[in-house]
């Protein structure tokens, strides 16, 4: 099996891999990450999304190959309780969810929204989390969050 | 005189030992143990700041235990938002009694009268500046008895964090990737497995050729007993290469054929049923109708599709097997195994982990099985299995799909003098744990199966199946209720939230809406005008005055409501639908006043009712489980569409609290009316009734031809 390089959460990894393999399943089964989730498989849902060199792509659905060099970010990359992202903590303000599920993946997609967009609007907001599905009917607190944390963001 | 026995909470009285409730574990620590689950809903912190209450302890002291057959009160199913109503109402006394049993015994070591002592964050102090502690009596004062009811719990005003929004204590662990969920769990030796389930409904594997599955590298076994099948691997990667390969080689036999999906309610009405008169009202004078309207209602199955896939994860260790489960009924379903394994159930633990919101019975139970019987090809390594996106949803139970045929007299001033109210339905309920024999899906599949359990509906003291809501909360003078449960089941069917309320709640409030815009009257004035309830009156009130009932009429756009007390005896809710769209209808905004109750917090309150009416929205738009003549379609979030980001409404929620009555669920309250809401809201925007559900473009092109 070739040896295959990318950064993980700002880690260099190296790992003998089949190229065709999803990084999903190597996320979650080899290297223990179990932020991104899988929800189809089929890259309809969000549930297993990661940042990968800024942009919220579906891991259940992505090849090694296609990873190679470059940086994937999970949810475990982007904050901890100690110095968490300002997403998470309006995720905990705003008491954005209820199972709570979807939201490693919907993190993500604000996360890599925020990047590219610092002072969306909630229009904006939802577009950009519209690939990702929630069954719970939580949508609005997330929306919520995703605001407060780019106005905090954006505070001097 | 009533014994004490009787004036104890339900689960309590079924539970009546101290410690299977709390315990100091410790220092400054203490477990509270409820038999109620975690399903997204928030109860594991209500819980806990009920306990806290009473107890006097800071929140943070508490760690809420997992529901466990091997530890926890038996509690029965988390279902029918009647967790803070049973576990709630058992915790606040059980807690007030074990406070009153370590204030006694603090009393006799300090010498200082009971009454004199004060409780604070656990600390117990008196006059001349004495304390001790919960921690330091703890070893003196054993929670081994059984509650006597003798200690009365705190009054509302009493009560520092009861009506706090109080942050859920799961949150900080889902914001930070911290695994809770089951599917994330990976204990040491840990393997995977996959079943093999047909593709065609109700097919048998006859044959099945395992020589590819074999290849596969990672693959440790093939399980089978009679038509059952599954791998078990050392990844899930491998898990899935086997099972595709294993696929390959099956043979199925033919299957038994689904209804016609184009025609539910000739379907539903065509079978053999069980008909039972749900409620009757006999006209105290005769009065003449001068016209009956007759109209006919209905929505179709409904999947939970549950955002993760069920996933459950089993170890054996000879003949005992230790079971995970996001199942909502940890008792219920070792019942069920054990009548499948054939093991007394002292042989079985089963263990809650929490999953994805189920909304009801999914496959959680039925994968609870299929890892137990791969397990068994483990070698005493823990199994862990988890459905496909695709088995998720066909073989999952669905929602039952409902016929109602509402016929309402009328006399000469168009006021109701007459109303017949009729189901047709598929039960609600086949829920593990109930019967001699098991609800589980493989229970169907193996070697000496049993028969597919035909799915019936809870008595109406338990707020009834497919008839729930069906009795008018209006003053009619005279009504027949009847509800016919079919005895045959092609699509499988079990408890989907609200169970036959939402089905019933469209029927009853489209056709009040229709007879009050059929006599000129504002439909909010004919239903407040129809209601004794001032609760009733005051939830429909509050959300006419938030959404300024009624908007001016403007061009594309419509208004309705609709209201119901979930199960004619739990939470009051009133909705107003806001819409727009000529034939593709977008929900701007919905507009909801409830009342739990006493909202012991506010905020998970209004968390349930935003996840409900947001999830309605998405059955009544969208939602549709798809079939032809021999398989379930429906199988994928393409083919099973909900409501997105961008298409969900804006939600506005007003808590009517009411501190001094005993709380009830809010998790079911707002499907009903908002889906009434919204139908009506149709009529008001299009001038067309859609009486089907869901309603979506070629529904409404439908009914405006049938118009005009
Ligand atoms: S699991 Fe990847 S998009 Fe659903
Ligand atoms: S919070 Fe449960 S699926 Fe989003």
């Amino acid at each position: 099996m070739p040896s295959l390089q990318f950064r993980l959460n700002g880690a260099a990894i190296a790992l003998d891999a089949d190229p065709d393999q999803m990084l999903l399943d190597v996320l979650r089964g080899r290297l223990g990450i179990t932020g991104p989730h899988f929800g189809c498989g089929a890259g309809e849902c969000g549930a297993c999304h990661v940042m990968v060199d800024d942009r919220a792509m579906a891991s259940c659905d992505m090849p090694m190959w296609s990873v190679e060099n470059k940086d994937v970010v999970t949810l475990e990359g982007l904050g901890t309780a100690e110095r968490p992202h300002p997403l998470q903590r309006a995720f905990i303000s705003e008491q954005a969810m209820q199972c709570g599920y979807c939201v490693a993946g919907i993190l993500i997609s604000a996360a890599a929204l925020l990047k590219r967009n610092p002072s969306p609007t909630e229009a904006e907001v939802r577009a950009a989390l519209d690939r990702d599905l929630c069954r719970c009917g939580s949508h609005n607190r997330m929306v919520r969050a995703v605001l407060r944390a780019a106005s905090e963001m954006a505070a001097p | 005189m009533t014994s004490p026995a009787q004036k104890l909470p339900v689960s309590l009285a079924a539970n009546p030992r101290l410690s299977s409730w709390v315990r100091f574990t410790g220092e400054g620590r203490l477990a509270i143990s409820p038999g109620k689950v975690e399903i997204g809903q928030g109860i594991v912190t209500a819980l806990a700041q009920i306990a806290a209450d009473e107890l006097d302890v800071d929140i943070g002291r508490i760690e809420m235990i997992r529901a466990s057959t091997a530890t926890s009160p038996n509690e029965g199913v988390t279902s029918g938002s009647l967790s803070t109503q049973q576990s709630g109402r058992a915790l606040r006394h059980v807690c007030a009694e074990v406070r009153q049993r370590f204030l006694a015994a603090a009393s006799e070591r300090l010498g200082i009268d009971a009454a004199s002592l004060n409780v604070d964050d656990g600390t117990i102090s008196g006059p001349g500046n004495v304390r001790t502690s919960y921690w330091e009596l703890a070893g003196e004062v054993s929670l081994d008895h059984e509650a006597t009811a003798a200690a009365t719990p705190k009054s509302a005003m009493k009560r520092a964090l009861a009506g706090r929004s109080v942050p859920r204590v799961d949150i900080p662990d889902k914001v930070f990737a911290r695994p809770r969920f089951i599917h994330d769990c990976a204990p040491p030796g840990l393997l995977h497995g996959r079943v093999l389930r047909p593709d065609v409904s109700r097919a048998k594997l006859i044959a099945l050729d395992e020589t590819a599955a074999r290849a596969v590298p990672g693959l440790l076994a093939i399980v089978r007993d009679g038509g059952f099948a599954g791998v078990v691997a050392d990844s899930e990667a491998a898990a899935d290469a086997a099972l595709k390969a294993l696929r390959e080689g099956a043979t199925w036999s033919a299957g038994e054929p689904l209804p016609d999906e184009d025609d539910i309610a000739g379907f539903l009405k065509s079978q053999p049923v069980e008909t039972t008169i749900i409620d009757a009202r006999p006209a105290t004078a005769a009065r003449e109708p001068a016209q009956t309207l007759r109209r006919q209602y209905t929505r179709p199955y409904i999947a939970h599709a549950s955002i993760a896939p069920s996933c459950a994860m089993a170890k054996w260790d000879v003949d005992h097997v230790h079971v995970w489960t996001h199942s909502q009924g940890v008792y219920l379903l070792r019942a069920d195994l054990a009548i499948v394994l054939k093991l007394p159930a002292e042989n079985i633990v089963v263990e809650h982990m929490e999953g994805a919101g189920c909304y009801g019975h999914n496959a959680a139970d039925d994968v609870a099985l299929d890892a137990v019987l791969l397990a068994r090809a483990a070698g005493g390594r823990p199994v862990r299995v988890q459905w496909s996106r695709h088995d998720e949803m066909s073989h999952a139970p669905f929602g039952a799909a409902m016929a109602i045929e509402i016929e309402a007299d009328l006399d000469a001033d168009n006021e109701i003098v007459g109303w017949r109210h009729a189901i047709w339905s598929n039960g609600h309920a086949a829920r593990p744990g109930r019967a001699a024999q098991p609800a589980l899906l493989a229970a169907t599949e193996i070697e000496n199966p049993h028969p597919r359990m035909i799915s019936t509906n809870p008595p109406a003291a338990n707020g009834g199946g497919g008839d729930r809501n069906s009795v008018p909360l209006y003053d009619f003078p005279a009504w027949t209720i009847t509800s016919h449960r079919l005895l045959t089941m092609p699509v499988r069917t079990s408890a989907l939230r609200t169970l036959g309320a939402q089905g019933n709640v469209f029927a009853i409030e489209s056709l009040i809406d229709e007879i009050a815009s059929l006599r000129g009257e504002d439909p909010i004035a004919f239903r407040l005008r129809h209601l004794r309830d001032e609760r009733a009156k005051d939830v429909i009130r509050a959300a006419a005055r938030r959404a300024q009932w009624k908007p001016q009429k403007q061009a594309g756009i419509g208004h309705g409501a609709g209201f119901a007390r979930y199960k004619n005896t739990g939470a009051y809710c009133a909705a107003i639908a806001e819409i727009e769209g000529a034939d593709d209808i977008r929900v701007n905004r919905l507009t909801l006043a409830i009342d739990v109750g006493e909202a012991i917090n506010p905020d998970g309150v209004i968390n349930q009712i935003e996840g409900g009416a947001i999830q309605a929205t998405s059955w009544v738009l969208k939602e549709r489980v798809r079939f032809d003549r021999t398989r379930i379609t429906s199988a994928t979030w393409t083919d099973y569409p909900i409501l997105t980001f961008g298409e969900v409404p804006a939600v506005d929620v007003e808590i009517i609290q009411r501190p001094e009555i005993e709380p009830v669920g809010a998790g079911e309250a707002a499907h009903g009316p908002v889906t009434a809401a919204i139908a009506n809201a149709v009529f008001d925007c299009l001038g067309v009734r859609v009486r089907d559900l869901p309603i979506t473009r070629d529904r409404i092109i439908a009914a405006m031809e049938l118009a005009s």
